[in-house]
């Protein structure tokens, strides 16, 4: 019986046994591996986003930061920025409504005479018999009590006068105005009478034009709408621009929580690479030293430098938390990298690497540093977020950065005071803080796993 | 065990160097603070009401300023030791020791509170995580965590206290108090927050911990012995895997410390760290050197009494 079997070789495994993969660098492998990660990838993708809006975002929006727009204070985004068109504002003469009650007040004692515009609101009411005066209050809620009118306003002290224009301050929305008449000796009579006024945003032509709101030139415009500045994020307490602000606060908390990593890192691989290399009796005098750097109450003497450095009151800051923080930072990294040479040291390779012939420059840039890349790399990375809740934190206390330049931290600081009736000034760069830590903090995990199998979590 | 007496000698002999080791570097502390303090420009006499030359030269000598360097770095020192940090220079008549005795134990309140609730929630969640890992809850909590992790305690802070306005003005009655400090209600909400970071940070560890141990022999011994899950999870994995967790919280009460100063500030908490904050703002430079070299003689110490701690629970732990 003959055996029938064929062994013919297959073109399938001919193509396995010739596609053999190129090797890879570990720069490639670890990439790979990166890649494969998709939240390593999209946290990747976010800082270069955040990057991008840092660097790139004041070419584009190039609203100053510290500009004021006084008209829109605290302003969220997306609010009304219609504005009309008026002529100039005319004094009233209040004295108008003396004694004389030509106005139509039939049901509510207070009235609005003419129309209530951010410009002025007239007031008139009836009078009250036995009063010596009126006095006049303005509330931004319904009054509940006779005790919360809001704020006093006015004191007319003539009896007469019935009338009272008011032009402080005013913003497109409702006011509650209270008028309570005043006995002879100045107290407060009988109940009082409370008015919801709805205020209309105006604007004169001579300002809009100033302003650059409208090409066309003056009396055509009255009557008109206008729209105010756009802020896409909106205003802060003092009218500045978020969106520009978060850009520029971007540059400040970025560079510190970015370049002072960096620079900290590098002092501490000189230091530590001094020690791993001296070792002996310097070694430990070197990591004592580090020791007791360590031991310091990092933000305590954080605050100390802070205040050493920062000579000229005008000065922003900046390069003093920068000082301060590589002053007090570099020893973990110094102990990290002594740590790293020591161990390497004694590996293997660098024995069969110096058996072959190769001197100490070869071995440190050819085995030493890229062999200590990965763990100083996700280091660096791990350092960021924390650079930045440093600086976050100081500029929150009001020992970072000195206004009137943005950081996200000082942001944060203004944002608090306002976050009742404003959240988005707080929100929005605490948003930033978070979202950028995050992203870090994911990168680095990222980094490290695809660096360096041996450091990976779980 | 007949080495007991030896290890019981090893034991404090350690915590003898680790003391001494201690109050070294509270000196170095104290002595960098000097210095530091007296490189500051400006001085603190100086003031926005301009006092003539024979004024300021009395003040000096009031306080000593007039005095060459080193003699003014031996006097601190001597009062130092003599616990005396001197008198406040913004607040007349106010001693710095007074303000620690009335501020910390506030501080100190709030810390142990943050810490409890960070070490409680830390091991329950990272307990939780690691027996359902790759579960739900593993996941949700693990994000929380990163949450936890990434935002900064001022807003939680913020956040917090905004949360409260709402569901107290929702509700129309007080549920917790907004801020401010007094009753246990008060020392709820702050002591949550000023804890959620920390907490974050304990769960990822604890659960970490918990993963590493799933293969311990010793838990496959437990196991194969039949005991009961309860007591496994109890006696075997949760005793092992808290033993990291110990270790960081030297660092993690430096961490709810320096956070508390942020916290006080936000609910208005008349606490040391909301008073640290102040002198600095106003340069209160005895103030300013008072309350660092006493934080940082608390933090060492600290350390030290966690290290020991460790000591005494783990008998496998080198003392050296």
């Amino acid at each position: 019986m003959e055996a029938s079997f064929s062994f013919e070789r297959t073109d399938t495994i001919a193509r396995a046994l010739t596609t053999t993969r190129p090797s890879l660098t570990y720069w490639q492998d670890a990439w790979r591996r990166f890649k494969a990660n998709p939240r390593s990838l999209i946290s990747l993708y976010i800082v270069v986003t955040i990057g991008l809006f840092t660097l790139v975002g004041p070419w584009v929006w190039t609203i100053n930061p510290m500009l004021q727009d006084l008209d829109q204070i605290s302003v969220p985004p997306g609010a009304d920025r219609r504005a009309r068109v008026v002529e100039p504002h005319v004094r009233w003469p209040t004295t108008e409504t003396n004694n004389r009650t030509p106005w139509t007040m039939s049901t509510t004692q207070l009235a609005v005479i003419g129309e209530a515009t951010t410009q002025a609101i007239r007031l008139a009411w009836n009078p009250v018999a036995g009063a010596s005066g009126y006095r006049l209050y303005r509330g931004i809620a319904e009054p509940t009590s006779p005790d919360a009118l809001g704020l006093p306003l006015a004191d007319i002290v003539n009896a007469k006068t019935t009338g009272f224009e008011d032009r402080l301050d005013l913003k497109p929305r409702t006011y509650f105005y209270s008028v309570v008449a005043l006995s002879s000796e100045g107290f407060e009579l009988r109940e009082h009478s409370t008015l919801a006024v709805e205020v209309t945003r105006v604007i004169t032509a001579n300002e809009a034009i100033a302003r650059g709101l409208s090409e066309r030139d003056g009396p055509s415009l009255i009557g008109e709408t206008v729209y105010l500045d756009f802020h896409p994020l909106g205003t802060d307490y003092l009218g500045r621009d978020m969106l520009a602000r978060l850009m520029h606060g971007a540059r400040v908390s970025l560079f510190i929580g970015i370049v002072a990593p960096f620079l900290y890192v590098l002092v501490g691989i000189l230091y530590g690479s001094i020690a791993g290399f001296a070792a002996g009796r310097w070694d430990q005098l070197l990591m004592r030293f580090a020791d007791f750097v360590v031991a310091l109450p990092f933000l305590l003497f954080m605050i100390l430098f802070k205040m050493i450095f920062n000579t000229e009151p005008g000065e922003s800051g900046i390069f003093a938390m920068l000082l301060a923080m590589i002053l007090l930072s570099w020893p973990a990294m110094a102990r990290l990298v002594r740590g790293q040479i020591l161990q390497i040291r004694e590996e293997a390779y660098i024995g069969a690497s110096r058996l072959l012939g190769a001197g100490s420059m070869y071995l440190i840039l050819r085995h030493m540093i890229p062999n200590t890349m990965g763990v100083i790399l996700v280091t660096l990375t791990f350092a960021v977020p924390g650079a930045i809740f440093t600086e976050a934190f100081l500029s929150f206390i009001g020992m970072g950065v000195a206004p009137p330049n943005p950081s996200w931290g000082s942001m944060c600081n203004e944002g608090i005071k306002t976050m009742l009736t404003a959240p988005h000034e707080l929100v929005f760069p605490a948003v930033f803080i978070s979202l950028t830590v995050l992203v870090f903090n994911l990168l680095g995990d990222g980094l490290r796993d695809a660096l360096d199998t041996r450091m990976r979590s779980d | 065990m007949a080495n007991s007496r030896t290890n019981k000698y090893a034991y404090v002999r350690y915590a003898v160097i680790r003391l001494i080791q201690g109050a070294i570097t509270v000196w170095l502390i104290a002595t960098a603070t000097f210095f530091a303090m007296h490189n500051v420009p400006g001085d603190p006499l100086m003031d926005e009401k301009a006092v003539s030359p024979e004024i300021r030269k009395n003040l000096q000598a009031k306080y000593g300023l007039d005095r060459p360097l080193l003699e003014q770095y031996g006097i601190y020192l001597s009062n130092m030791i003599r616990g005396d940090f001197g008198i406040s220079y913004a607040q007349e008549n106010r001693s710095v020791n007074d303000i620690i005795r009335e501020h910390f134990p506030v501080s100190a309140i709030l810390g142990v509170l943050s810490i409890v609730f960070a070490a409680l929630g830390g091991i329950l969640f990272g307990a939780l995580t690691a027996i359902n890992r790759n579960r739900l809850p593993d996941i949700v909590i693990m994000f929380l965590v990163i949450m936890g992790i990434s935002v900064p305690s001022f807003v939680f802070a913020a956040l917090g206290q905004m949360t409260l306005v709402n569901v107290n003005a929702f509700l129309g009655v007080s549920i917790l108090p907004v801020a401010g400090w007094g009753s246990v209600s008060h020392m709820i909400m702050p002591s949550l927050i000023l804890g959620l970071g920390t907490m974050a940070f304990l769960t990822r560890l604890m659960r970490s911990s918990m993963l590493e141990i799933d293969n311990a022999d010793y838990l496959r011994t437990a196991i194969s012995k039949g005991l009961p899950p309860t007591r496994i999870f109890l006696r075997h994995q949760l005793r092992n895997a808290i033993l990291p967790v110990i270790t960081v919280l030297g660092p993690s009460i430096a961490a709810i410390t320096t956070g508390g100063f942020v916290v006080e500030l936000v609910f208005a908490i008349p606490g040391l760290g909301r008073y640290f904050v102040q002198a600095v703002q106003q340069s209160d430079y005895t103030v300013i050197m008072g309350t660092t070299v006493f934080y940082g003689a608390f933090l060492v110490l600290m350390v030290i009494v966690v290290d020991l701690l460790y000591g005494l629970v783990d008998p496998r732990v080198r003392l050296d």
